[in-house]
This record gives C-alpha cells, sequence and structure tokens, in this order.
C-alpha cells in the first residue's frame, strides 16, 4: 500500500477574475518508508502541497490519501497520524525545549516517555537545554526541536517542509542523518527542498516548478535520464567565455556549476567544441564530466 | 478534558512569563483606577471673572462680592471698560465678562429694576454653560436678598415666591467619583478581557504556532475554551482588584450585593472574549487587531454613557449603544454600587448580556477554520 496517493490536486490563489495557480493537477504516489523529496525553487507549491496534505487547506480539485485516509473525508484521523514541520520555526518561543515537548504529546495523548525510543537520537542532542526557552536556541537546536515535536506522538507520515532552510553546511548534513535514521523505523518522510544538492539523498525525488511536476525518478534514475554528453570548461576570463559559449548555435545550453562552466551540445561533440574554443583565442581547459543530479533539474527546468 | 487541562496550562505559563503583559493586567488597571478619576472630572470651577463696573455704587460692590464670595469664581479684574474686559478673554485670561451698567444702583431703587450684561467665552461648551447658570443663580439670589430687604413686613407677599429643597439620591453628595469610578473599573476589564484575548490568538496566527496546534487532533472547542477561560479568569481578577481599590481609594462600597456584580460579570466577560475571539478570526496580524480594537474602545467608551449621559444622545446615538456591551455594564455598576439594585432588577441587563454573548461567540466560531 502506498503511503500517499495524490491525484490530480488543483489549488488556485487570489481572486476569481485573476486567478493565480499555484498547484496544476499534480499526482504522485509515495511507497511506505521512503524518503521522498519535492525539489522546486521558491514559488514552486511545495508548501501549498504540503499544507493541503495535511489537511490545513483545502484543494481546488482531485483527491489524495495520506496513510490510506482521504485527506477532506478522514481529516481527523489524519491529524492523529502526520507529523507536520512547517518550514518557519513555530513552536512556543516563550516555552522551554521540554515544555514544548511535553504539550505537542500531551495534545496527541501520549506522553515523552512512551516514545522516547523514537526521538531519543534527535532530543538527546537538545536535552542538555531542556529549560532553556525555545526562542533562546540557536537554529540547528530550533530544527532539532521542532523535528522531536513532530515526531513525538510516532507519525506514520512525516512532513517536512524546507527543514534545511537557513540552516548551515554541518547541521544539514546532521539531519539528513536523522532523517535516515528515522526511515529505518519504519515512518514515510516527505521533505521539500529548495537545495538539489539534497535530491540525491532521498529515494525518489520529484521535480516541481510553477505547480508542475517534471519528472519523478530515483536520483540514480533522473542522471541516467540525462542522455547527453556534458563538458566543463574552465579559463581565466569566466564572464567572457560564458558569453562566447552562449553564442555559439551549436551549443545548447552552457552555464555556469562551481569552478566550470557546464555546456552542452546540440550537434556535434568533443571535438566540435574544441575547435570552438580555440577560435575564440582562449586560455581553456576542458573535460567530459558526469552529470549530477543538478545537471538534470536544470535540463528539465529549461525545457 | 485532559487535553484542555494541558491547553490552560500552557496558556497560564505563557501569561505568567510574560512580565509586560502581566504589567498590563495587573499594574496599569491599578494605576489608571488610582488616577484617573481625579481627572475625570465633570464640575466647573475656578471661573475666571472680570467685571467691568461702570457704576461703582454699593449695590454693585455688594453684588461683586457675592458673586466672587462663592468658590466658583475668581475675580480676574475689574475695570471700568468692556474693550479691556474683553481683551482679557481674548488673552483667554477671563472666561466670563459682567458688565454692570452706570445707574444701576439708581435704577434698582427708583424704578425697581435693573439690567446687567454677561458676555460668555464659549469656546468650551461646558464651561460657558455651567458658568453662565452659576451666575445667573447668583445674580438671582442677589435679588431676593435685595427683595427681602426692601419688603418688610407685609404678613402676605404680593408676589409669589417658590422656594426649591432638594435631596440627592443614592449619592446625597454628588461626589462625580462615585460615579466615574464603577464606569472606569468597566472599561479597564473590557480591555482585559476583549483585546488580550484577541491580541493572543493573532499572535499564534503570527508566530504561526496556530498551524502546528491546527494539524494536532486538538478540537476547536477544546482550543476556543483554552484561549477564553485564562482571560476571562483574568477579567474577574482585575474586575476584584478594582473593587478593592474603590472601597479602599475612594471608600465606595457596594449598596447593593457583590454577588449581582459578580454574576453579570461573569456573562459580560463572556460577551466580551466572544467579541475579542471575532477580531482574531478576521484579523492575520498583531497590528490589525490591534487597530481595530482602538477604535472600538473609542466607541465603547464614547458611546457607552462614561461620560456622557445617554439619555442625551441624539436618538442614533441612543441606538448605537444599545448594541455597544459596555453601555450595560456600566450601567449595571452604577445601579448595583450606588442604587442597590439587585439581580432581579438588572434582569433584563443580564438576559440581553446573555444574547450578547451567544452571538458573538456563536459567530466567532463558526468563523473560526482549522483549515482554509
Amino acid at each position: 500500500m502506498n503511503a500517499v496517493i495524490v491525484s490530480n490536486i488543483i489549488k488556485r490563489y487570489g481572486t476569481k477574475k485573476a486567478p493565480v495557480s499555484a498547484l496544476q493537477g499534480i499526482s504522485f504516489q509515495v511507497d511506505k518508508g521512503e524518503i521522498f523529496g519535492i525539489i522546486g525553487p521558491d514559488g514552486a507549491g511545495k508548501t501549498s502541497l504540503f499544507r493541503i496534505l495535511t489537511t490545513l487547506l483545502l484543494a481546488d480539485g482531485g483527491t489524495a490519501t495520506v496513510d490510506g485516509f482521504d485527506i477532506v473525508k478522514d481529516y481527523k484521523t489524519i491529524r492523529e497520524r502526520v507529523g507536520y514541520m512547517p518550514g518557519r520555526f513555530s513552536l512556543y518561543q516563550d516555552l522551554t525545549v521540554k515544555e514544548n515537548l511535553d504539550f505537542f504529546a500531551t495534545i496527541f495523548n501520549t506522553s515523552i516517555e512512551e516514545n522516547y525510543d523514537l526521538v531519543k537520537d534527535i532530543y538527546s542532542q537538545i536535552e542538555p537545554f531542556k529549560n532553556r526557552r525555545a526562542g533562546k536556541l540557536s537554529g540547528g537546536m530550533k530544527q532539532k526541536l521542532a523535528l522531536s515535536c513532530a515526531l513525538i506522538h510516532r507519525p506514520s507520515v512525516l512532513f517536512l517542509d524546507e527543514p534545511t532552510t537557513g540552516v548551515d553546511a554541518v547541521s544539514r548534513k546532521e539531519f539528513w542523518e536523522m532523517l535516515k535514521r528515522l526511515k529505518e523505523q519504519g515512518i514515510t518522510i516527505l521533505v521539500s527542498t529548495p537545495y538539489m544538492d539534497e535530491a540525491g539523498l532521498c529515494d525518489r525525488v520529484a521535480l516541481l516548478q510553477s505547480g508542475k511536476i517534471l519528472s519523478i525518478n530515483t536520483p540514480q534514475g533522473v542522471v541516467n535520464e540525462f542522455g547527453k554528453t556534458l563538458f566543463a570548461v574552465k579559463s581565466n576570463d569566466m564572464l567572457h567565455l560564458l558569453n562566447d559559449l552562449k553564442q555559439n548555435e551549436d551549443i545548447e545550453d552552457a552555464y555556469p556549476f562551481g569552478e566550470y562552466h557546464h555546456v552542452i551540445m546540440k550537434h556535434g561533440g568533443e571535438n566540435e567544441l574544441k575547435d570552438y574554443l580555440r577560435q575564440t583565442g582562449r586560455q581553456y581547459e576542458m573535460k567530459e564530466v558526469r552529470p549530477d543530479i543538478e545537471d538534470c533539474f536544470i535540463a528539465l527546468m529549461k525545457n | 478534558m485532559r487535553t484542555l487541562r494541558f491547553l490552560l496550562q500552557k496558556e497560564f505559563r505563557q501569561i505568567f512569563r510574560e512580565p509586560s503583559i502581566l504589567r498590563v493586567i495587573f499594574v496599569m488597571p491599578i494605576i489608571q483606577l488610582l488616577v484617573l478619576p481625579w481627572a475625570a472630572d465633570y464640575e466647573v470651577k475656578d471661573i475666571k471673572l472680570s467685571v467691568v463696573d461702570h457704576d461703582h455704587s454699593d449695590y454693585s460692590r455688594q453684588l461683586v462680592s457675592k458673586i466672587t464670595a462663592s468658590a466658583y469664581f475668581q475675580l480676574q479684574d475689574y475695570t471700568g471698560s468692556y474693550q479691556t474686559a474683553l481683551h482679557e478673554v481674548e488673552k483667554d485670561k477671563a472666561d466670563l465678562i459682567l458688565e454692570i451698567p452706570a445707574s444701576f444702583e439708581k435704577q434698582l431703587i427708583k424704578e425697581d429694576k435693573a439690567t446687567l450684561f454677561m458676555a460668555v467665552n464659549a469656546i468650551n461648551g461646558v464651561k460657558a454653560n455651567l458658568g453662565g447658570a452659576y451666575l445667573r443663580n447668583i445674580v438671582q439670589d442677589y435679588n431676593s436678598q435685595v427683595r427681602t430687604e426692601w419688603i418688610q413686613f407685609p404678613r402676605f407677599s404680593p408676589e409669589t415666591n417658590i422656594e426649591i429643597t432638594s435631596s440627592n439620591w443614592f449619592n446625597p453628595l454628588m461626589n462625580y467619583k462615585y460615579f466615574m469610578v464603577p464606569g472606569i473599573l468597566v472599561i479597564l476589564v473590557t480591555m482585559v478581557g476583549s483585546f488580550l484575548a484577541a491580541l493572543n490568538i493573532v499572535k499564534e496566527k503570527e508566530i504561526g504556532t496556530i498551524e502546528q496546534i491546527n494539524v494536532t487532533p486538538v478540537k476547536k472547542y477544546q482550543f476556543i475554551l483554552g484561549k477564553l477561560i485564562p482571560f476571562w479568569v483574568l477579567g474577574l481578577i482585575v474586575l476584584s482588584i478594582g473593587m478593592l481599590i474603590a472601597r479602599v481609594a475612594y471608600g465606595i462600597v457596594p449598596a447593593g450585593s457583590l454577588f449581582a456584580i459578580y454574576v453579570f460579570a461573569a456573562i459580560y466577560l463572556l460577551a466580551v472574549l466572544g467579541l475579542g475571539l471575532l477580531v482574531s478570526t478576521f484579523t492575520g496580524t498583531q497590528q490589525q487587531a490591534m487597530l481595530i480594537s482602538f477604535f472600538m474602545m473609542m466607541v465603547f467608551i464614547l458611546l457607552g454613557g462614561l461620560y456622557t449621559s445617554i439619555d442625551s444622545m441624539p436618538q442614533w446615538a441612543q441606538l448605537i449603544t444599545k448594541i455597544n456591551p459596555v453601555s450595560y455594564f456600566i450601567d449595571v455598576m452604577r445601579m448595583v454600587v450606588l442604587k442597590g439594585s439587585s439581580l432581579g432588577d438588572i434582569r433584563n441587563h443580564l438576559l440581553i448580556m446573555f444574547g450578547f454573548a451567544v452571538f458573538f461567540n456563536g459567530w466567532a466560531v463558526i468563523s473560526y477554520h482549522k483549515r482554509n
């Protein structure tokens, strides 16, 4: 059975005269115990989708089930079974760490002790500060507390809306390790993120842009779908190099990528590109590279 | 029940953890009750009088000394020219001009009749009205005094004379503080009750914690009760503190039963809390809630009968006071505190307030959604 089934969900905002489509008929399925990533730029509709699935927002069309329950009919049951961590830290800043966790445990009719094993990994890291007010925690610690609060009632599906936005690189890495451990406990995790490098850490990813899903696949599958050769070019004058690359008719796309520019050829291969670069009379360094997931998404978004 | 208990526990914890809110709830009403009634004074005293005496006679001097002997008037200057006196008014040094014509005494004795001229600075309407009336009273008094001096011993006075003796009920000394303190207390209780509750809920919206609550199985009624009960309790505490101050600082001991006041206050707080709840469902930020509350408060105060008598308002304004819950509580407070009205006497007020409570809370519950 699928943990989440979304079919043809539509959401519009704004007035009737000037509607803004946030979600234009989204469909996907998430397996039980999977980390499913929803990758998309700001404004793609990630938060709207999560709010619909956590029964906070009503969709304008389409149906969805979470853990086998309909999001409209059985919303009360769903609220008992999902954990939701919004993008913005939204716990009680004037309550202490322990009080927050206690509060969320009790309103789900459970207690910290009962589910301590589930949150232990995460909570033990902030436990030394349990009498500190949540508002006085550092960003990473707030994140851990929010995750603990979302987990304390042992949800079967966990929704994490941009959990790593604004968190430093080390904490991000730690956070994803925590998610992996939660997955081992059998919890299905839906996570949204604007960072493409995090896509590779999911079991499957959906690329969302302007309310449409461009692709759903495993990270490896996304890379395999790329199907074109990719070159990395470097020179001592990167700006002009990029301009030159963009002017060539034979080049499909060129964009900066780290210390290199990535180049995709329309027709022709390595030799044609070398010839062209020689014509511009620049010093350059060139190699063929394996596309990573970010290259794939850039290609998908441009089509 | 268990959930509600934890919601309440959390709410009280948050309230008592915020020292600034605590100060607002407990210290501000105390200070305001101690200060405001002294300033909210109706009585007009120390009216500055400028006398233009063209007569300089015995009688004119007697009249002037009689006027200045009263506590209401202060002789600003005593001149012989109307122009000078008017100048004083222009400089805001005088409020009233009394002009005594040149042949005042002569005419009074010869013709039994004399005229005086009075000019009033009417920028401050209340002061002008009362000042004019006081002065007229004193002149009349002087008039009858003169008459009794002249008309000696006719057994039956040829002129009919009506003398009025008055007796002030419920507030024998006409102490305006007895009237103001209960009213101000009502306003303070209203602020704590409705607006703090509204701001509290909107704050949860602003910070986003309401979303976290909404995805939990907490029921709508539990959440709303969790918000209403703490502020209901706080409102009653503020009322109690206020009653205590009224007794200690102003010696106001309710003539009626405290029980009647508390029964009404309990229902009244439900009504205004419902109003606060309603404000919170229609606003998204604390700023919006604050502004709406502010404007509502103006209406509550000015159309609530706190400062001005409702009976003397125009018809349309009287209609508005009918839908102003504050006006009922002010009325009840004055009835019970000053007149000693019992629960039976405020029956109608109770029923109407109950209606308000059902209406506001019902509307708020219907329009509060856990999802949109």
